[in-house]
């Protein structure tokens, strides 16, 4: 049994406290372009996870035997030939959703995210946690994609998890879930524009909960009362 | 805050947002008064569930943002939103259509960047392109003006329509709903006919289709009271309406067989309520002098570029939020000389 605790800091930043789509903002182009279903986001949420663990386990392999001046080819090279295999597998056994996902899949390759992790995690840490960085990094990316996915989905055609069957086979055919009875569909939602107002507000959630978060811890550790914080002489007048 | 001053040589301010924003609404009754005539009673009643929508919704978000809500709401600009927002809508438009595209237009066009002053798009167009976006089946379902039908549809009959859908017996939505000008032309072009053959029909007499140059010479009546006025300068609805006028002179001249007079571009759909109404808000628009002109000659551009070669009859919104994005760019290369620097 592996022991997580030790990973603890890695797990929390990678999926939460610096998501790369919520707090990093990068890898804008595919998160915006393909999250108009769930299904969509899924697919390209766990390719780019497996290009991250991938990309992260060889850099920090070779970290001790690269020179720093050439290090950002040598990281794309690794990337792209990382992109290319899963591009092939994806191919091979998701043939339909790769068909969807079309130019999406290849670009990964210059998805900053990863770059981003190589250079700043893996390149600088052992094997293991950059393994770990890889999967955590990718699966927060994976939900913000996910959650994305399934507001524009639900917003724009009034259900989620239409087309399951892309992604498993002949028994998702009919998974599904209606959230609206009766519902006329919301256009604007599954457009490009649809994804920019949907990740403004995602984001603006993720702030609000961190500040009610904040505020509550705040309240545990000194008993100060909040209020005379907010309020400013200014305001009294 | 105001300090009148009330000495000799200065005058005290007049403007107000409060006065402005009045007057725009009242300048907005010919082509209000001209809507109804022509199309039935069915635009108050989009103007009153606009209202009711917006200023709900300002009052929302003003609660959420913990703003003082009571100025906002008596300050009418809310309110201007939303009648320009209704004016805009088919006037048998459901119920909803009108109060999410109201609502759309103040929480995510108007609040969320800032509140009043600080949307760097007009709102009522943002609502008025999502709809037309996402419900282009309901938004391009027009009703024939009466000059062409010779009836309108009781204030009772229109409120059945939007609220339940219903109609009286005798009537279908499909039956009763007709092409505008410009989208009869849209179409027939598309189909190879020449626009001899496609102005022969009975919506066109006049110079800018029946019923629709009533509306607009409505607006153009308010937008003249306006200048006359001074609340909104002639710089933007001059731009608006030479280049508009100009460019379809030109194309007219070259191939008077595809392209439409000059004067009808001018009168027909949203022409002259987006040249006096919509172009000229005050927070989106061009400031400078010379960057108004352009902003509003640029509009007028695009306006013909959309109706003559884009996938929508009229383009006045899209045209309008595109020169939104780039007032703030013409500002800053209009900026008049400060007086004493050399250029």
């Amino acid at each position: 049994m592996i022991d997580f605790s030790k990973y603890q800091k890695i797990v929390r930043d990678g999926l939460w406290h610096n998501n790369q789509a919520f707090v990093a903002l990068l890898g804008l182009c595919p998160l915006l372009a393909v999250s108009n279903s769930v299904i969509n986001s899924l697919g390209l949420g766990l390719a780019t996870t497996m290009a991250l663990i991938f990309s992260n386990v060889i850099v920090s392999l070779i970290r001790n035997h690269v020179a720093t001046e050439i290090r950002l080819p040598v990281f794309v090279l690794i990337i792209a030939s990382n992109v290319t295999v899963i591009e092939l597998l994806m191919n091979a056994f998701f043939h339909d959703l790769h068909k969807i996902l079309g130019i999406f899949i290849p670009l990964i390759v210059t998805n900053c995210a990863i770059i981003g992790r190589a250079e700043a995690f893996a390149s600088k840490n052992p094997v293991d946690r950059a393994l770990m960085d890889g999967l955590f990094v990718g699966l927060g990316f994976t939900f913000a994609l996910v959650m994305l996915g399934a507001l524009r989905e639900a917003i724009g055609t009034g259900a989620v998890l239409n087309r399951a069957d892309l992604m498993f086979g002949e028994i998702a055919k009919n998974w599904t879930l209606p959230v609206f009875s009766d519902y006329d569909g919301f256009l604007l939602a599954i457009l490009p524009p649809g994804a920019f107002i949907g990740l403004g507000l995602l984001i603006a959630v993720k702030n609000l909960i961190d500040a009610r978060a904040k505020t509550k811890a705040l309240g545990k550790t000194a008993p100060v009362q909040t209020d005379s914080l907010h309020k400013s002489p200014m305001h009294e007048s | 805050m105001r300090f009148p001053t009330a000495h000799a040589p200065y005058l005290a301010p007049v403007n107000s947002v409060n006065r402005i924003m009045l007057e725009v609404l009242v300048a907005l009754i010919p082509g209000l008064a001209a809507l109804v005539w022509q199309f039935g009673p069915g635009v108050l009643v989009q103007c009153m569930i606009a209202l009711l929508a917006a200023q709900l919704g300002e009052a929302a978000m003003l609660s959420l943002r913990r703003r003082p809500i009571a100025p906002a709401l008596r300050d009418y600009s809310a309110a201007l939103t939303a009648v320009l927002l209704a004016v805009s809508l088919p006037p048998l438009a459901p119920w909803w259509l009108t109060a999410f595209g109201a609502l759309f237009a103040i929480v995510i066009g108007k609040h969320l960047y800032g509140g009043l002053g600080y949307n760097p798009f007009n709102p009522a167009m943002v609502g008025y392109a999502v709809l037309l976006i996402s419900f282009p089946q309901h938004m391009t379902a027009w009703l024939p003006p009466k000059e062409l039908s010779g009836s309108a549809l009781s204030f009772a009959d229109a409120w059945n329509a939007i609220f339940t859908r219903t109609l009286p017996s005798d009537m279908t939505f499909d039956a009763l709903t007709m092409a505008t000008p410009l989208d009869t032309i849209k179409t027939q072009l598309g189909l190879n006919r020449l626009l001899d053959e496609i102005q022969a029909g009975g919506l066109f007499a006049g110079i800018g289709g029946r019923g629709w140059q009533w509306v607009n010479f409505g607006f153009l009546l308010g937008g003249l009271w306006m200048l006359k006025r001074g609340i909104i300068g002639w710089q933007i609805p001059v731009g608006f309406l030479g280049a508009l006028f100009g460019i379809s002179l030109i194309f007219f001249l070259i191939d008077p067989a595809v392209y439409p007079t000059p004067l009808f571009q001018c009168f027909s759909g949203a022409a002259m309520l987006g040249a006096f109404f919509i172009a000229t808000d005050p927070v989106t628009a061009s400031t400078t002098p010379r960057g108004r002109l352009i902003y509003g000659a640029s509009i007028g551009l695009l306006v013909f570029v959309i109706r003559s070669w884009g996938g929508y009859p009229d383009g006045v919104a899209f045209a309008v939020l595109l020169l939104n994005l780039a007032a703030p760019t013409i500002d800053h290369y209009t900026r008049p000389r400060v007086y004493g620097h050399p250029k």
